[in-house]
């Protein structure tokens, strides 16, 4: 059976990275994935007003298509696109009305949608269906000597009804880096948020959000910090520059997808890590540790 | 910000602002006892002229000027922090979210991001998750 695979516009985008080195991990856990067909943008964010339901249709739209691909769940690995298909898909689930409103609304689609279709984030497909001991035996290559901060955001923990894992300090990503040899650092910083699309209009909001998250990361001796969400990346790899400008002993740390890890673990090569998307290139912290 | 002096009246607690930001938002606005958590815990509170509690307190209120032109409405990211620790489960984020769409379904249309104001450059750099977010967030 396949798992059906939901990328996402900026993993097929600016975070490349995210996506080839997903598929080429999956590949070595003899996960067969495949891309869904016709999906569209999951429309980023979830709206929270009650009333506003043509927000809906974006992710709602996603969850027909697989319905439509003969499955009843899919995976994705964008944090921000798992937060809003999931959300989406617990309000339609507990409003009936709102669903019956939507399906009249796509009256073009051949598909009705009827809450019957499971969202799922990477992290926990790995944790709860490969498990980490089949991810552990299949390294190639330990990362061992590598400390990693594990940066989970917002978006993987908050709101409850989505968290897969302690809200307030989860560990599934340490977890899972402790299973491919690396050393988690501890990280008090792991679920605050970056500032999000502030980075389009007040980037010195971001400066100051990727000062305090990095720097903590840095106090706790990381090589480097690992995230699962493209705006997160964006923001804390990207805006260096401003945090460094705003902060004079800022320093640089590379930013890496958790399945760069687990690509690299896994002995896959340089085409499945995409280190040139990076502003902050992570081969330095890497090679120290004979890594790359 | 314009002073926040206010005569409290039953017309301003009963006022239709409130009955509308409790009713898109979901939530019963007097059920805060202005703890001060969500403020405490608040990412973005070192950048806003109101903080949260004082939002939920002003809404309380019916305090609508003032709250319509603060720039802490806008600030709020809907990181959800405030909503998962708040002691009476109310969704400070979903009131914030009623207040911004008072402000862009209104017949100005206030749109707090213009896109045509954004240097081409910074535009083409940034991720479509940024774009596309920051414009369902901050525009009508």
């Amino acid at each position: 059976m396949k798992l059906i695979y939901y990328p996402g516009c900026t993993v097929k985008n600016h975070a490349r990275n995210f996506d080839v080195s997903t598929v080429s991990s999956m590949e070595r856990l003899d996960v067969e994935v495949e891309e869904l067909s016709r999906w569209n943008c999951c429309g980023t964010v979830h709206c929270l007003a009650s009333d506003n339901l043509i927000n809906r249709v974006a992710p709602v739209t996603n969850l027909i298509r697989v319905k439509e691909a003969q499955a009843s769940e899919f995976m994705t690995s964008c944090a921000m696109c798992y937060n809003t298909l999931k959300r989406a898909n617990i309000d339609v689930k507990k409003r009936a009305d709102a669903l019956e409103t939507l399906n009249e609304f796509m009256y073009l689609e051949e598909t009705k949608y009827a809450g019957d279709v499971e969202v799922l984030h990477l992290l926990e497909y790995l944790r709860d269906r490969v498990t980490f001991e089949k991810l552990a035996a299949r390294v190639k290559k330990p990362l061992a000597g590598l400390k990693v901060a594990c940066y989970y955001g917002c978006l993987l923990v908050r709101p409850k009804e989505v968290a897969f894992d302690d809200v307030e300090n989860p560990t599934i990503m340490e977890d899972l880096i402790r299973a491919l040899g690396a050393t988690p650092v501890p990280f008090p910083l792991k679920t605050d948020c970056c500032g999000a699309y502030h980075t389009v209009g007040k980037p010195e909001i971001i400066a100051e959000r990727t000062d305090k998250i990095m720097g903590s990361a840095h106090e706790e001796q990381a090589d480097l910090v690992i995230v699962s969400c493209p705006l997160c990346a964006y923001n804390l790899d990207f805006r260096q520059e401003d945090a460094r400008r705003l902060n004079p002993d800022f320093h640089h740390l590379p930013v890496l997808y958790f399945t760069q890890l687990m690509a690299l673990a896994f002995g896959c090569d340089e085409s499945a890590l995409r280190f040139d998307l990076h502003h902050i290139d992570p081969k330095p912290a890497l090679a120290g540790l004979g890594l790359a | 910000m314009a002073s926040t002096t206010l005569r409290i009246t039953s017309a301003r607690l009963r006022s239709p602002f409130v009955a509308q930001v409790e009713k898109i938002s979901g939530q019963k606005l007097l059920a805060c006892y202005q703890c001060g958590k969500c403020s405490a815990g608040c990412p973005m509170a070192a950048h806003m002229d109101i903080l949260p509690n004082q939002i939920i307190r002003m809404a309380q209120l019916g305090m609508h000027e003032q709250l319509l032109a603060c720039e802490a409405i806008w600030t709020c990211v809907s990181c959800m922090t405030c909503n998962t620790r708040c002691p009476k489960d109310i969704r400070i984020a979903e009131v914030i979210e009623s207040l911004r769409g008072a402000v862009l379904r209104t017949g100005q249309r206030d749109d707090h991001l213009r896109i045509q104001e954004i240097d081409a450059d910074v535009r083409t750099n940034l991720p479509p998750i940024a774009m596309i977010s920051a414009l369902r967030k901050l525009a009508s």
